[in-house]
């Protein structure tokens, strides 16, 4: 039957989880100020240390109530992630993975994963002039004997400081467009392969987001993911399953973004509150005042984006095909993460832009969802190539 | 054992019905939508025919002579999106009956469903409305100026309802009416009056509206109408005012689902055949992206309208879900109709052609009320 609804149990985790939330931005101003430092994302909330027995809940309610979606109870936390830092990457518990861990999982061969399953891989694939169009990267892997020899610069690498090893995208065959992309691993300290620089952001300062140089960059023929040399002249292949990641983690990228909003959301209702602004839910448009019209518009485009990310990750859940309901709540929660966060501010006022409290930050750190993890308009030509039913070639 | 408590599943049972609506709103609605909004004339025959697979009026209990299928928002509002897909229109007329049926089920005393419900249990249509819409461009239901005062036994009902649909041949309306001093969706009463009641006065013409053309809709006016105390719903407790405008905000937004869905539905193909410089305009970024959000919206605007329905089917105050639902679906639902047109360019201006007719229809459907209840 369909419910939207948490059971008791579920309820109370998410009230813990709600709480560890809260915890966790007390250091949050400061790593948002202190850009120029890299510490790893349990390190960063020192304080969320006592909210150990959130998992032992959760391992409870599964031996009692049978798992909870996992895909789904993400989502949920993500979605009550708070004012503060790294809730998501505390409650996975999963300290020793990034993005480059996911291409792993999705290309790597069985012997690759059991190699580097324990290393925090980060993924590296935008260039300077590359982003959005991914098949056009620059980057060369040339074989030279028994090695790859990769020649390029990779930029926005998110967990580039903090990581040991990165996926790096390259092209074997640039005449053979996606067909001739594979994904390697480069570990750090292999000579050619520079560390340039950590970025400095508008938000999600406590992200260390690296660039890196190529330069002969030697690697063991062993490096390549999923070990097929091969050209593929029509698409697939590497490329096809790096893609398909995407299903996974584009519901989770919106989920965040939407975590954003709803605790600046949070903020507007309390903020209200105290100064005496009652929402009546019941009245009508002559009696609702211009705040009360603005706070229905930004719960439903909150709840709509929540949604839509809750029916892609069901879908997932349930292991059926999810790529255009991916496409569809990243699109969606990229948009919101905007238009949501600034009127989120706009209902404060003045005082919302101050750096007395976290509002402002969360209208920072929301602003990259709409980026990265595919554009909401690259995420839209997806849509609409599906419903249209047009490759890439078709509807550029 | 998995247990996943946010779950989109729906039962076998709502599965069959939504296989049903779909089915009969192909067979049926679709292809008689543009005539009926010509002529301003519905067939009596289909809407029989919707009847008899049970797409109104299934809640009603085996005790009263019903089918006694499990009185379900959501169930509603899959049969809701499938017929306003079919036609908005039409969807209303077959559907209208529940907002008089479904408030008795949900609030009616022993001896109203009795009397009242097996006379609406048949597979043949029987007419029956809600009026709530009053003469006013500031309606809001919270401040109806429709009283209802006691007089002894019974209650006198004063005030002008508007855009009661069918009210030409609706065997009985359920009038919702203020019944004391105060304000607000809890303190709304309802009155089940018969067409043939003194001091009811239904205006020979139909009401001529811009969209929703073919659905005969009604002036009602009540001076000095005198409706028995047997004939307040509820009896003495009344009805859960909040409860039954919810009700109608769903069934009313489910329709709009069905209406964007099919809008999107009829701009795809066009713009797939429509050449303009040499290749199809859906090959067009702007179009494309139309579309794309078109489609995007219409999924959006879908699970809105089940959680606010899912709120209903678990016996929760739904207020604030259907605020909120209402608001987006009123918006995106009359973009979609709007887009769907500028999509279709000039042929969207003509009756030859689907998409005017789903442009007023969207308009006027997004800003009643009261018509169907989920």
């Amino acid at each position: 039957m369909v419910d939207f609804s948490l059971n008791e149990t579920d309820q109370k985790i998410l009230e813990e989880v709600k709480k560890l939330a809260k915890a966790t931005e007390k250091n949050s101003r400061y790593w948002d100020e202190h850009e120029e430092e890299v510490r790893h994302m349990g390190q960063k909330a020192p304080e969320a240390e006592a909210f150990s027995y959130i998992f032992d809940m959760m391992k409870d309610r599964d031996k009692k109530e049978g798992a909870c979606s996992p895909m789904l109870y993400q989502m949920t936390q993500s979605m009550n992630q708070g004012l503060g830092d790294g809730l998501m990457s505390i409650m996975s518990g999963q300290r020793n993975w990034a993005l480059g861990n996911a291409s792993l999982q999705a290309a790597g061969t069985p012997e690759q994963q059991a190699k580097w399953g324990n290393t925090l891989l980060a993924m590296a694939n935008t260039e300077p002039g590359c982003g959005s169009d991914s098949k056009a990267i620059e980057t060369t892997a040339v074989l030279d004997g028994d090695e790859w020899v990769l020649n390029g610069e990779k930029i926005f690498v998110t967990t580039g400081i903090l990581c040991q090893g990165v996926v790096v995208w390259a092209t074997i065959d640039k005449s053979a467009g996606r067909g001739g992309i594979k994904s390697f691993v480069v570990m750090k300290g292999t000579p050619g392969f520079q560390l340039e620089k950590k970025e400095k952001k508008l938000g999600i300062r406590s992200s260390d987001t690296a660039a890196f140089v190529l330069k002969n960059c030697r690697i063991p023929r062993e490096n390549l993911l999923g070990l097929d040399e091969e050209v593929k002249q029509k698409g697939g292949g590497g490329f096809k399953g790096l893609m398909r990641t995407f299903n996974m983690t584009r519901p989770m990228v919106s989920a965040g973004g939407i975590g954003n909003v709803n605790a600046a959301y949070d903020f507007v209702q309390e903020a209200m509150k105290k100064e005496g602004v009652e929402m009546n839910w019941e009245a009508g448009p002559l009696k609702r005042t211009s705040i009360q019209d603005k706070m229905i518009e930004l719960e439903s485009q909150i709840q709509a984006a929540s949604l839509s990310t809750l029916r892609a990750a069901w879908l997932a859940e349930k292991g059926q095909p999810n790529n255009l309901e991916s496409a569809m709540c990243k699109s969606k929660g990229g948009e919101i993460s905007r238009t949501g966060a600034q009127l989120a501010i706009e209902l404060l006022g003045a005082l919302g832009i101050t750096q007395d409290q976290l509002v402002e930050k969360a209208f920072r750190d929301a602003r990259i969802t709409d980026i990265y993890e595919g554009t909401g308009e690259i995420n839209r030509l997806v849509v609409a190539r599906a419903i249209l039913g047009y490759t890439s070639e078709d509807l550029m | 054992m998995e247990v996943l408590m946010i779950t989109f599943e729906l039962s076998k049972e709502q599965n069959l019905i939504l296989k049903s609506a779909k089915e009969f709103a192909a067979k049926e609605l679709r292809d008689i939508a543009r005539d009926c909004d010509e002529e301003n004339a519905i067939p009596k025959k289909v809407l029989d025919k919707a009847w008899e697979v049970g797409l109104a009026n299934s809640a009603v209990p085996e005790a009263y002579d019903g089918i006694g299928m499990k009185r379900s928002a959501i169930t509603n509002v899959l049969i809701g999106e499938e017929l306003g897909y079919g036609c908005a229109t039409l969807a209303t007329a077959i559907m209208a009956p529940s907002a008089f049926i479904n408030p008795l089920i949900d609030f009616g005393t022993e001896d109203q469903k009795k009397k009242y419900l097996p006379q609406y249990a048949g597979e043949k249509f029987v007419p029956a409305a809600m009026a709530l819409q009053e003469n006013t461009f500031t309606f809001d239901p919270t401040d109806m100026q429709t009283k209802a005062d006691k007089k002894g036994n019974d209650w006198v009902i004063k005030g002008v309802k508007r855009l009661v649909p069918l009210g030409s041949t609706a065997n009985h309306f359920l009038v919702l009416a203020r019944t004391g001093k105060d304000t607000g969706l809890a303190n709304i009463g309802a009155f089940i009056v018969p067409r043939n009641a003194q001091g009811l006065t239904i205006s020979e013409e139909n009401e001529k509206t811009m969209g929703l053309k073919a659905l005969p809709s009604s002036r009602l006016t009540f001076n000095d109408c005198v409706v028995p105390e047997a004939d307040k719903l509820g009896g003495d407790q009344g009805i859960d005012g909040r409860r039954l405008i919810n009700s109608i905000r769903v069934g009313n937004c489910s329709l709009s689902v069905g209406l964007s869905k099919a809008v999107t539905d009829l701009s795809i193909p066009y713009a797939k055949d429509r050449i303009a410089f040499d290749e199809p305009i859906a090959k067009k970024q702007i179009i494309a992206i139309y579309l794309a959000n078109m489609y995007i919206e219409t999924e959006n605007m879908r699970w809105m309208v089940w959680k606010a329905a899912s709120q209903l089917d678990g016996g929760k105050d739904a207020t604030r879900a259907t605020t909120v639902m209402r608001h987006y679906v009123n918006k995106y639902a009359m973009k979609i109709a709007d887009d769907g047109v500028q999509i279709y360019g000039g042929h969207g201006y003509i009756r030859d052609f689907p998409l005017e007719m789903w442009l007023r229809n969207a308009r006027t459907l997004t800003v009643l009320d009261g018509m169907i209840a989920a």
